[in-house]
């Protein structure tokens, strides 16, 4: 087992270092979730109050599109020198590969949504702090979500040459459930309301959805690397 | 027990056959060499023995087990047409990276022994990008073998090296198969190839042509094997 966990945490730093060195993937997901954010604001220059209902959505389109940009990289990043037969080669097993990715992009992917996040309070003039703890929750949970799919996704995607417009294609319908979730939650919590007995069931399947995306990428990495 | 076993392989893309019920082995301490034409499925029989896909049909062992268990793993290197290390990090880096994912005792240690002995030494904290190729080559070769691999999986390994990568790779190479290490390297350098050899396989439309032991007739004249059972 701590075998297991040291190679899972060895592939995340090696991706971490290597999008450090180059910023290619976080620059231009930071960049995207910036201008959008932004010319949202001059499209539509809602109230406030409009504001807090449409902010979730808002919100999240947003995250989705920018962890897209970095999603892509993730398994491209193997391509270049043919590093992916050196990892597949490696006395490791997929899922250590699989859930090192994973960790790294969710690092990477958080980190861009809590640049933003900030940025759309100052943007639209919202305070979205009230419920600070439970939005970070919200956020963490579905990110998770968004990146277990899109990790996986990025790897059945990695050979295909049009793999920047397969991956959203793929990951983002099966990612509705986790960003309908996502969406109303945040919504409420920006709304200053917080998460109680009667909106909890989004929560619930937030935590699902993440359970089950996880165990079913994990069981199937394998496959998806080196076939069936 | 074979360190290499190929029994019956098939490989298909969609429906055309790379490599037709392909039969092959290598002894332990044998060096394999496999020759043929473009498009003869040497890279792809290479990749299938390395573990990178599984075949369509038929077996691959490595010293009796699958090529895609962890352990086996362990004991093979391979070298294929990428140098399959990161741009981003530096040598040292590079090769540490790989000793973690190896479970080498102390990894920093086996990568400067390894960057000592492919004159990296002096550029370990260089990141590769900035690298020549001839040193992104040997830092390749300083990959597949950090490990101690007892199968070394070679395809086209003196393409394109540079003279000092090459007489490094030739002298690696004779240590391991006088370690008693396995080699299956495929190539069109067939000189470099035979004189390290001690068997042949010719592969032809991605099934086996000829397989049997080196002979002299090969080493004088290296064309002798597509004369007799190629297309010519």
């Amino acid at each position: 087992m701590m075998a297991f966990v040291r190679q899972v945490l060895v592939i995340m730093a090696k991706d971490l270092r290597a999008e450090l060195r180059t910023k290619e993937a976080i620059n231009a997901s930071l960049s995207f979730a910036l201008v959008v954010l932004l010319l949202f604001s001059f499209a539509f220059d809602p109230s406030e109050e409009t504001t807090r209902e449409i902010s979730g959505g808002l919100l999240w389109i947003v995250f989705a599109f920018a962890g897209t940009l970095l999603l892509n990289r993730s398994f491209a990043r193997e391509l270049n020198n043919d590093c992916l037969d050196a990892l597949i080669s490696a006395p490791i097993p997929g899922s250590a590969l699989f859930l090192g990715k994973a960790l790294a992009n969710y690092i990477l992917v958080l980190a861009v949504e809590l640049i933003a996040l900030p940025l759309f309070g100052i943007f639209y003039n919202v305070r979205w702090t009230s419920q600070f703890w439970q939005l970070m929750m919200v956020i963490a949970l579905a990110t998770w979500g968004m990146t277990v799919t899109g990790t996986i996704f990025s790897a059945l995607t990695v050979n295909i040459r049009l793999r920047e417009v397969m991956l959203p294609i793929l990951n983002f319908p099966s990612l509705i459930p986790a960003l309908l979730g996502a969406m109303q939650l945040t919504s409420s919590l920006v709304a200053g309301n917080p998460i109680t007995s009667a909106n909890d069931s989004w929560l619930k399947m937030l935590i699902g959805f993440d359970v089950m995306y996880t165990a079913v990428s994990v069981f199937l990495v394998e496959m998806v690397l080196v076939g069936g | 027990m074979n360190a290499v076993g190929v029994e019956g392989v098939w490989k298909f893309y969609g429906d055309y056959p790379a490599l037709r019920n392909v039969e092959l082995s290598a002894a332990p301490g044998a060096c394999l060499a496999l020759i043929g034409r473009n498009g003869a499925g040497k890279t792809t029989l290479l990749r299938t023995i390395a573990g990178f896909s599984r075949p369509g049909k038929g077996k691959i062992t490595i010293f009796g087990n699958s090529p895609r268990d962890t352990e086996t793993r362990r004991l093979m290197g391979f070298i294929g047409h990428g140098i399959s290390v990161y741009d981003e990090l530096s040598a040292l880096e590079n090769l540490t990276l790989f000793g973690k994912l190896y479970g080498l005792a102390d990894p920093k240690k086996t990568a400067l022994e390894w960057l000592e002995r492919t004159g990296l030494e002096r550029v370990k904290d260089g990141l590769v990008r900035e690298f020549s190729r001839g040193m992104r080559q040997r830092l390749a070769v300083a990959r597949a073998f950090l490990h101690g691999p007892k199968v070394l999986l070679l395809d086209e390994p003196f393409t394109a090296l540079d003279d000092r990568a090459i007489a490094v790779l030739q002298r690696l190479l004779r240590e391991a198969l006088a370690d008693g290490k396995t080699i299956v390297m495929s190539t069109h350098q067939l000189r470099e190839a035979l004189e390290l050899a001690t068997h042949v396989a010719l592969l032809n439309r991605g099934q086996v042509a000829f397989h049997g032991p080196r002979t002299a007739e090969m080493v004088a004249d290296p064309g002798w094997v597509y004369a007799r059972y190629g297309e010519g």
